[in-house]
Parts: C-alpha cells; structure tokens; sequence
C-alpha cells in the first residue's frame, strides 16, 4: 500500500525538487530523505491527507539543512543562494506537475539511449536501480553507472530542466515515445513487467501532454498489443495471431486502447504510432479487414520507408487473399538477412503450392534462427510443407 | 554558460558550393560572428597548415599536421555565451557546414571557478 503511494508520487516529487534546486543528484537525495521519513512515520502517525504534498515540503526541508550545512563545513566554496525555507504545508494545487519538464531532461537526445531509457524508468516510473538493471539483464554496478553517466552529462552540458520550444518539440516528442515505446519492446520478449512500466509512462505522457495525438496513439498500440499478451505464448513458444487462444485475450483493455485511438483520431492523428496502433485493433477483431491492414500498412511505409514494414504489407496482401502478389513484393525486397522475410518467403510459396522453393525458404530461415522458440517454430513449419 | 562550437567539415566544402550558395554560407557566417552570444569565432586555416608540437623528455619535437587522414577537419570554431544546450543546440544548427555535410560538436567550456 504505502509502496503504490511512493511509486505513484516519487515522479511528482522528484520532477518538483529538480525544478526547485536544478540539480538532479540533489533532487534525488532530498527526495530518497523525505520517503526514508514517510517509511518511518506513515505506519505509525497515518498516511497524510495529501502525501505528495507532505513529500515536497519534506523534501525540500531536507535538501535547505543539506545545503546549510554543507555551507558551514565548506565557508570558502561559492554556493548559490540558499533559497527560503518552505514551512508552510503545500497542497497539490500549488506544487506544479514538473513531470513534463522531467521527462524531456530524461530523453534528451544529447543523452545516450540506453542512458535516456534507464533514467525515464528511475525518475519517472520510480523504479529501483537493481530492478532496473534486472530487467535489461545487467549488474546493478552497470545500471547505477550508467545513471550517474546521463545525471553527469546533464549537468555538465547544462541539459535543460524545461519543456523545450516549439520549433525543437517535434522532434523532441518523437524522442519521448521512442524511449517509452524501447521499454515496451523490452518487455514484449517475456519481461511483462516492463511492458506494464511502459504503459504507465505512456499514460502519463497523455495526461500532460493531452493534445498530442501520437502520445494517445502509442498508449493504444501498447495497450492493445499487452492485452494480447497471455495469448501471445505457450510455454516459450511464440503463437501466431491465427492460433492465438483469444479468451486469453484482455477484451477490456483491448476496449480501453481502442477509446484512447478513437481520442487520437479525433486529434487529427495520422503518425506512425497511430497508424500501428490502427492496425492492432483492426488484428483484435474477431474477423479482420486485411485489405484495410495492407492500405494502414502502406500508408506506414510511406512514412518511415522501412522494408520490414513492406515485408508486413505483403502478409496482410496475402492474407487479403493474393498470395501472389504479396509474393512479387516480398521478392523486391532487400532483406536477405531477415529470418522474417525468409519465413515470409517460405510460406507464400507453400501456399502458392511451391513446395519444393517454400522448403529452401524455410531452411535459410533456420540457418538464420538464434533462439529455441523460433527454431522450433521454423522446424515445425518446414514439416508441415 | 559558455560552450565551444567545434566545426568539422570536408575541406573546401564552401569553395565548392555554386557562388550564390557560398555567399549565401558565408553571409550566415557572418551573422553568427555578430550574435552578441557569440563570444570569439574564428575560420582556421587548410589542415596543411597545421604544424604538431610534442614535448617528450625535454625535446620539442615538431612535425608536419594532422595526425589521422579523416575527412572531416577541425576547421573552425565559435565560443558562444548560452542559457543551456538546448540554445547552444539552436545556435549549431545555424552554422552552414552543419546542413552541408559536416558536423559540429557542442561542448562545454569548464569554467575555472568550478575547476
């Protein structure tokens, strides 16, 4: 219980510390003082009518002492001003939601990417550093070096606290979602946990950014693609869409993403996240437009020019029923180190009766195969032609 | 906070640009150098000009420029006065090698005091 409340407010906290002290490292000591006394008091005295308001005015207090007395041990070091102290109880209507401003710190692309990831998911989904660094499969020691590499960074090159211009916002939006849709792919290979942190980001860059239509369309497509999660598996073996047993499926939040893509369509949304998140729920109905899945699909390749995503245009041509044709695609491709594009290959031929190419096909997919799950899978279908 | 901006680019990459396009770079040039932000800026001469000094056990040893044979050279620089990296960042990116093939690298300049 007082771990969801620590959880949902330390973004808050922190984002509103940063903002009052401008340093990150700071931010975070004062923050983890004022939880460590929360921990203490909470059980005993009962949790406060508004806990993230108590947190920042304790915050606070703690990093005003620390600064003092660091003051009086170290005279002769120039210090900034120490700002007033704050005694009075805030409320939430007067401690600002800073965690935009966060978030943009986080995903500055002067940060390296696995810095901006691990740094979005300790600042602002509240995660542990050893959780972090389990999750992406390194050792604490790693994950907490690589924090305090980006926290260095932002102060030494004076990474902005700040939402940024309009003229920079584009593209700096873009590089929010990317980090946020990177966790989720994470997660997607097995590590569920992540997938559900991701979601939780992406909400809450909805809520603060509430008109911008690719944010909604990223929390759709994550949303729809977790509720297929259980579905997704057997054992460790990937289940194709086709077999996927859907009363696995969560219908309800299938539901949800859907309202949040209807909201991202009526923003005037026509990006790549909305385009994908589109195609998601089109592939959650129980009979799917696979002509509509071709055309949202071709409309992606116009946007990002990827022939992974051409190799996606041409199974849902197929699956429209034109084998042939999303054959002569797939064969314009470049893609001859892709397992998918050889397994692709493989199956239009088999359906195209080419039995004895669908088998070569199949073979070279093998030989590209790294997991056990997919060498399975690929074994299994070169059987069944 | 002051940041250098460090450019690098191809050699000759203006000499080479059509005359209405390098009037153009080198007008751009000039507005950048009278940026009140901008605090020092200076063109340096062709990498064939650059001479190397080494101090090893007493000697000075001198030779002939530059060390590696890559294709972008240090060719100049600007020393700009900016609120943060962000404003540093705009400032780069209105320097004309940067859309024409080069880069420039952003980095602080450490400040004494904090030394």
């Amino acid at each position: 219980m007082l771990e969801e409340v620590f959880r949902d407010e330390w973004g808050r906290v922190l984002a509103s510390l940063i903002g009052f002290l401008g340093d990150f490292d700071k931010a975070e000591e004062a923050v983890q003082d004022a939880f460590a006394t929360a921990a203490e008091r909470w059980p005993v005295a009962g949790v406060p009518a508004n806990p993230g308001a108590w947190l920042v005015t304790t915050a606070r207090n703690r990093a005003i002492d620390r600064i003092r007395r660091e003051r009086t041990l170290a005279e002769k070091i120039h210090l900034l001003p120490v700002p007033e102290n704050v005694m009075d109880e805030l409320d939430d209507t007067v401690i600002k939601d800073e965690r935009l401003e966060l978030i943009f710190t986080c995903c500055h692309p002067a940060l390296p990417l696995e810095g901006q990831v691990a740094l979005t998911l300790r600042a602002l989904g509240g995660l542990e550093t050893a959780d972090i660094a389990r999750a992406f499969l390194v050792s604490e020691e790693t994950m907490k070096r690589r924090l305090t590499r980006a926290k260095s960074k932002i102060k030494a090159t004076g990474i902005p606290f700040a939402v940024p211009g309009a003229h920079l916002l584009p593209d700096r939006v873009d590089a929010v979602l990317a980090v946020i849709y990177l966790i989720y792919n994470e997660g997607y290979s097995g590590r569920l946990d992540l997938g559900g942190e991701a979601i939780r980001l992406g909400r809450l860059l909805v809520a603060l950014m509430p008109d911008e239509p690719e944010a909604h369309g990223l929390l759709a497509l994550m949303m729809i693609h977790h509720a297929r999660r259980q579905a997704r598996f057997s054992g460790e073996d990937l289940v194709l869409l086709d077999d996927q047993d859907r009363s696995l499926w969560d219908l309800r939040q299938i539901a949800a993403g859907r309202a949040v893509l209807d909201r991202a369509m009526e923003l005037g949304g026509r990006g790549a996240y909305v385009a994908q998140a589109a195609i998601a729920s089109l592939q959650a109905r129980e009979r799917i437009d696979w002509p509509q899945v071709a055309e949202l699909y071709r409309r992606l390749v116009e946007l990002t020019g990827s022939p992974v995503i051409e190799l996606n245009r041409a199974v849902a041509l197929a699956q429209a029923g034109d084998p042939a044709a999303a054959l002569r695609t797939v064969d314009g491709l470049d893609l001859d180190g892709y397992l998918y594009f050889h397994s692709t290959r493989g199956e239009l031929l088999r359906r195209l009766g080419r039995d004895e190419e669908a088998r070569a096909a199949y073979r070279r997919a093998l030989d590209l195969a790294t997991s056990a799950p997919e060498r399975r899978f690929l074994t299994r279908r070169l059987e069944q032609v | 906070m002051q940041y250098a901006l460090l450019i690098y680019a191809e050699p000759g990459y203006q000499e080479a640009l059509p005359q209405a396009e390098r009037e153009a770079a080198y007008a751009e040039y000039f507005a950048l150098a009278d940026d009140p932000r901008c605090v020092e800026s200076a063109r340096l001469q062709p990498v064939e000009t650059a001479t190397n000094v080494r101090v090893a056990g007493g000697r000075t040893l001198v030779t002939d420029g530059p060390f590696a044979d890559t294709k972008e050279v240090l060719g100049g620089f600007c020393l700009i006065e900016a609120a943060n990296l962000d404003e540093a960042i705009e400032l780069a990116a209105r320097i004309p090698a940067a859309r024409l093939g080069g880069v420039v690298e952003v980095r602080p300049v450490l400040r004494r005091d904090r030394a």
